[in-house]
């Protein structure tokens, strides 16, 4: 158990570490390295709950997928972090104001917590104990959140349309390889052999 | 139950996602630009969808209790429908001869479309949320269409912003009412909240839910954005933007606030007390400055929001009806008058500034009239549909004694009626300008219709009352 322990408090230590140091980065990239080592944290600490899937999904998803993503994004905006953080200490008190009271807010929230009555029976889903999560997962997803599975593949279609109507141009003119034509191509219609007489050259 | 009882209840929904795919893929192979094509598809299966709803099983849940269908459901999506086709056919005419229309914009109005029948349909917060994401990405994209205008990818940017922010609060009142009740179903938390001691906890949950329907219906104060991308959008876009989510926006609203969140009445009345209260002013008073066409029409929306908004404030069956009506007169309102806008065309060129109406009495006698009698019917003046509207609206309010709302109510619309009338004025009395082109057939009877329907309507309210009345019902049947 100590060991358990242990490794919860490396992890979340390391974890605010790591997105203290998203923030207070000068360069953006060396930013999205620190959100990459935050999210190998939270992961560990997903494995720790015992909930291997979410790890496993947060390790390829958010590492393999959004960060390089990010990552892509960064380098190649270029953005200039000094010019992004000229407001900073115009909007600091208006901010601080505002996310003060939101702190207090959720106190106020938290200390008074209570839940309704039935709440820790209905927040259970029944599955048989032998299988797996990921298992467990498949068996609640693709039978009573099959709607939902569907309706989310329509809204990911949705923004692949949106991304290509908001960025693809079909340009005139431009050159694209064509594997047919290229095959097809025979050398009769391109060389020509052409005899040369010394001291002439081609007129 | 067998699979075809599952689906039974969501065939309109589920027609309208296969043809979606099925124009998408025809859109994409076919060689020439397809967009009238489309839309008029578009239109085809959109009065499908409405055919299937209505024919359709009255009432009945599905997929395991994320989705319902009863007469409610069922009235607010024929009358989505009806909006978004109407608004789908300006968007055909104007797409002939626009170099910004692709075959895309259909097929992402009838993906928006789709998202808004799943909010209407949701009984649960997570279909709920999917639903309202599919309608939102949509919006988002259609705003930032015209994407080689500065104006309009400054619309889409910020709409993006503001929205996913909405979203996130959206997303956190969820969760805290999850945390609470221990369930996402909206039968299960009514039971939840009935039974269990409630706390500030719940409480704060149900107003982050409300703050981020507000923002998706443009109520005061979570308006800001509206203004703004209803000027960037292209301008039958605009007039989609001001029907079909609206409709969708608030009969959503009412069935959260009237299912799951019904215990707590006295306490999310007071937070729509007040957004309907300035959503009412801030409408009517920030268009007096207005200059731009499509500006005022988002100011005026949020107006109109502010007043349906006292429907959902009363809570019962009345204020139900009152809505459903006046939400109907909004969108026959608002498609005409967007017909009007979109035929201000010198030489086939788009005018906006309110100042190019001047003298239209002159040049186009009809459409002059179509658009005062609109105006008239939207500063709720009888002998215009506009003012049986409102007339609900403010009986419901009166009925369940909240007085003060209504008084506001009346000023408001006093304060609003100035910007209507000055349209009228500009069009009599002021020295006329160029002449505008003539509008086309769909667009001409589109404005001719819908201002014949205002003053029919007036005479011959009964049928649409009385549905909404069924309606309104069976939303506080369960």
């Amino acid at each position: 158990m100590i060991v358990a322990s242990l490794a919860f408090y490396l992890f979340s230590f390391m974890a605010v570490i790591g997105a203290l140091n998203v923030i207070f980065q000068r360069n953006p990239v060396h930013s999205v390295l620190w959100l990459i080592f935050t999210f190998f944290n939270a992961a560990a600490l997903f494995v720790l709950l015992g909930a291997e899937f979410v790890a496993m999904i947060l390790v390829v998803v958010y590492v393999g997928a959004v960060a390089v993503l990010f990552l892509f994004v960064v380098m190649m905006l270029d953005i200039n972090v000094v010019v992004i953080r000229e407001g900073f200490l115009k909007y600091l008190p208006v901010g601080a104001t505002i996310a003060v009271i939101l702190l207090a807010e959720l106190a106020i929230v938290a200390g008074g917590w209570t839940f309704a009555d039935r709440a820790n029976v209905l927040r259970v889903v029944r599955t048989t104990s032998e299988v797996s999560n990921t298992e467990a997962l498949g068996r609640v997803l693709y039978t009573d959140y099959a709607y939902l599975f569907q309706a989310s593949g329509l809204v990911l279609l949705v923004a692949m349309i949106g991304a290509i109507v908001l960025t693809m141009r079909r340009r005139p003119g431009v050159r694209k390889q064509k594997i047919s034509d290229q095959v097809n191509r025979s050398s009769k219609d391109t060389v020509v052999v052409v005899q040369v007489e010394p001291g002439k050259g081609l007129s | 139950m067998s699979g075809l009882d599952t689906l039974a209840p969501a065939y309109p929904e589920i027609f309208m996602s296969i043809s979606a795919l099925v124009l998408l893929m025809l859109g994409v192979f076919r060689s020439k630009d397809s967009t009238v094509l489309l839309t008029w598809l578009t239109v085809a299966v959109m009065a499908g969808a409405a055919f299937l709803a209505v024919t359709g099983i009255d009432e009945a849940r599905t997929f395991h209790n994320l989705f319902v269908t009863n007469a409610f459901t069922i009235f607010a999506k024929v009358m989505m429908l009806v909006g978004a086709g109407l608004t789908l056919l300006l968007i055909s005419d104007w797409a002939v001869g626009e170099k910004v229309a692709r075959f895309e914009l259909p097929i992402i109005v009838l993906f928006a479309v789709i998202g808004m029948m799943l909010m209407i349909s949701a009984n649960d917060l997570i279909s709920l949320y999917v639903g309202l994401e599919l309608q939102s990405l949509s919006l988002y994209v259609l705003a930032a269409f015209h994407r080689d205008n500065i104006r309009a990818t400054e619309a889409g940017v910020k709409y993006f912003v503001l929205g996913a922010l909405a979203s996130g609060l959206l997303l956190y009142g969820s969760s805290l009412v999850y945390g609470y009740a221990g369930t996402t179903t909206f039968e299960s938390i009514a039971t939840a909240i009935e039974n269990g001691p409630n706390t500030t906890g719940i409480i704060v949950g149900i107003v982050f839910v409300i703050s981020g329907l507000a923002f998706k219906v443009s109520a005061v104060p979570f308006h800001m954005w509206t203004p703004d991308v209803y000027e960037g959008a292209p301008t039958p876009i605009t007039a989609f933007f001001s029907i079909a989510p609206k409709i969708a926006g608030l009969c959503l609203f009412m069935r959260v606030l009237a299912g799951p969140f019904e215990p707590l009445i006295e306490q999310w009345q007071q937070v729509i007390i007040l957004i309907s209260i300035l959503s009412m002013i801030w409408g009517s008073v920030a268009a007096i400055a207005q200059k731009n066409v499509k500006r005022l029409m988002a100011y005026s929306s949020i107006g109109h929001v502010g007043y349906a908004l006292i429907g959902l404030v009363v809570g019962n069956e009345e204020g139900a009806r009152g809505l459903l009506f006046y939400l109907l007169i909004y969108l026959v309102m608002n498609v005409g008058t967007f017909a009007v806008i979109l035929s201000m065309r010198v030489k086939g060129k788009y005018l906006e500034d309110i100042s190019d109406l001047s003298g239209l009495a002159k040049t186009r006698p009809g459409m002059a009239m179509a658009l005062a009698i609109l105006m008239f019917s939207m500063a709720g003046i009888p002998p215009m549909a506009g003012f049986l509207g409102k007339f609900y609206i403010f009986v419901a309010a009166v009925n369940a004694g909240f007085y003060s709302l209504a008084i506001v109510g009346l000023l408001a619309s006093v304060i609003g009626a100035y910007y209507y009338l000055r349209l009228i004025k500009i069009m009599y009395f002021d020295a006329p300008g160029a002449a505008f082109d003539a509008p086309s057939l769909t667009t001409g009877i589109i404005m001719a219709g819908s201002s014949v329907l205002m003053i029919v309507l007036f005479v011959v309210p009964a049928p649409l009352v009385n549905g909404a009345q069924a309606a309104a019902r069976a939303l506080f049947l369960g």
